[in-house]
């Protein structure tokens, strides 16, 4: 049973984030992490292959930093690891989900594990537009997986409920946080990673043209910082009954939401 | 014949709530793109409040449950044939697992969970949050059709007054033979979510222990609003992540936010920081939460919730 897991590495949640030129963020000085949501699809293909064998290829697009995050994923139990070198950043989700499925169709695969949005970005389309592209079903926002024979059975988080799913394979599966509980990378793991090449390729490489992948579709015109919030009027709770009176009157009177 | 399409989602008879949202901003799109808003959905009974939305027409498809597949074969089928300057779907979980199939299939753009829109020049001009709200970008998109999913909350619902919309049957797609949708579980209580709520009254680390969330339920409860969380206390187990507000969690822009015990991480105010209006109750004078406050509650949160649920009871019962 072989999976593919595509990561998309962000900037660290607890970042600032600054902006470069009006249209970009600076990231100068800035951490970058392994996307959250991703963390929980590449756990599960490792629990994966632990219980049925094969190959766990983590797969990501973009500048040469992200082969830090590649090797952080190989350190915690990916066994192969794929760079597609380009300017991620300038692509739109369909040129980047166009990059990743060419690459996924040459890596054997019967899983294709994705997060549910690369925080940051907070798209939310790039593994349903990779399913399209190739051809598969998809089982998005998924919280709790079983790989049977042939198909899978995944539990889909909606709006106050949650649905059950069975889909066959090949397929792609969005993880949700609550999916399982990801592992650190072990000292060995680590080592063990150090060994591993990351295969690097291009878009040429890939048959693909960069004219359709980058500046394509959706373009980002402006970035900014939402204004600043001042802070409003701060009171002494100190008597309960008295602040749940002024609680209310701000309910009733600012918010008109009683 | 240009136009705008809008997914129009019915829950329990009715459109859903951000299913409205996107009928208006679509009407208005409609007025500067030309051509006419219609809707898609597999329900004819909503055709009367499409109309009042300003849809000119409701496309039905023979469907019933939502499943990706033959969705987006109906949806597919419906934009080649009435050739829409834009798409529009509301951002629940079905149009954000709509939408990027369909965009894929189209071979077109797609901005996700947008709370601004307008055409101009050709193209739709979105606004979106990145980075949880910790800034705001603004994408063009210039495919055709420019497709969109709107932020629950961030578009107000108008009604238009028009008739109710003519229901166009539309050829059922073949089903699916790649997923089934086995059964769909609804949580016990029918709890309202966070993402389309109007209040949310969120609990963090000052509760000290999972049971103590029934102080928050309650006055949730007495309200009318949906029960939000802090990373932490969904970390530590004490409530399902479906409840989470913040980076990890849910975005969300409510009219009403109550935080109670929120000391206010900086992922957790990037989630809540654009709600309209904010309360926080917090026992330690300098918590980041009260920086977003409109109004800060110095004080013992075990005080002054029940205190504020009894109020809210009785002001209810006048």
């Amino acid at each position: 049973m072989n999976s593919v897991v595509c990561i998309a590495q962000v900037p660290d949640t607890e970042a600032r984030i600054k902006i470069a030129d009006g249209r970009r963020i600076d990231e100068t000085g800035l951490k970058f992490i392994v996307s959250p949501y991703d963390e929980f699809a590449l756990e599960e293909a490792i629990r994966v292959k632990e219980a049925k064998g094969g190959d766990v290829t983590v797969v990501s697009f973009g500048p040469d930093r992200v082969q830090q995050a590649l090797r952080e994923c190989l350190a915690r139990g990916a066994t192969k690891a794929l760079h597609i070198k380009g300017e991620s950043g300038s692509a739109d989700a369909l040129g980047i989900a166009k990059t990743l499925a060419a690459a996924i169709r040459s890596v054997p695969h019967d899983l294709l594990f994705f997060g549910k949005q690369g925080v940051g970005t907070d798209n939310s389309l790039v593994g349903p537009m990779v399913a399209e592209l190739l051809g598969y079903p998809q089982l998005n926002v998924v919280t709790h997986l079983e790989v049977g024979e042939g198909k899978i059975t995944a539990h889909r988080e909606i709006e106050g409920a949650e649905e059950i799913l069975e889909a066959s394979m090949p397929a792609v599966i969005t993880a949700q946080k609550g999916l399982n509980e990801p592992r650190y990378a072990s000292l060995k793991g680590i080592m063990a990673a150090k060994k591993i090449t990351i295969e690097t390729k291009t878009l040429p490489d890939l048959g693909l043209q960069e004219s359709d992948i980058h500046h394509q579709r959706v373009t980002v015109v402006a970035l900014e910082l939402p204004p600043e919030k001042s802070g409003g009027r701060k009171i002494d709770g100190g008597d309960a009954a008295t602040a749940a009176k002024e609680i209310l009157k701000y309910i009733r009177e600012e918010a008109k939401a009683l | 014949m240009a136009g705008v399409v809008v997914f129009a989602e019915v829950k329990d008879g009715r459109l859903k709530k951000a299913s409205r949202e996107a009928l208006s901003i679509g009407r208005k799109l409609a007025q500067t793109a030309g051509g006419d808003l219609v809707a898609f959905g597999v329900d004819r009974a909503a055709a009367e409040e499409a109309g009042r939305y300003g849809a000119k027409r409701l496309y039905v498809a023979p469907l019933t449950a939502y499943t990706t597949g033959p969705f987006t074969t109906a949806l597919k089928q419906l934009v080649d044939q009435v050739k829409p300057s834009i798409v529009l779907l509301a951002g629940t979980s079905n149009g954000r697992d709509l939408a990027p199939r369909l965009a894929a299939r189209l071979n077109v753009g797609v901005a996700s969970d947008v709370d601004r829109l307008e055409w101009t020049g050709g193209k739709l001009r979105a606004r979106r949050p990145v980075y949880s709200g910790k800034a705001f970008a603004t994408v063009e998109v210039s495919s055709t059709p420019a497709m969109a999913t709107t932020r629950p909350n961030a578009f107000t619902a108008e009604e238009a007054g028009g008739e109710t919309a003519e229901v166009v049957q539309i050829a059922g797609p073949a089903s699916d033979d790649k997923v089934k949708l086995i059964e769909t579980k609804t949580a016990e209580a029918e709890e309202l979510t966070i993402a389309e709520a109007d209040i949310i009254v969120s609990g963090g680390r000052g509760l000290k222990e999972a049971t103590n969330f029934s102080l928050i339920r309650d006055l949730a409860h007495a309200i009318g609003g949906a029960v939000g969380a802090s990373r932490a206390t969904v970390d530590a187990g004490w409530i399902d992540h479906q409840h989470q507000v913040g980076q990890t969690g849910r975005v969300v822009s409510p009219n009403l936010y109550i935080a109670a015990g929120v000391s206010g991480a900086i992922q957790h105010l990037a989630g809540m920081s654009s709600s309209e209006h904010i309360v926080a109750i917090n026992k330690d004078p300098e918590a980041p939460i009260f920086r977003v406050a409109d109004l800060g509650v110095v004080g013992d949160l075990f005080q002054i919730i029940p205190a504020l649920t009894e109020a809210v009871k009785k002001a209810k019962a006048h």
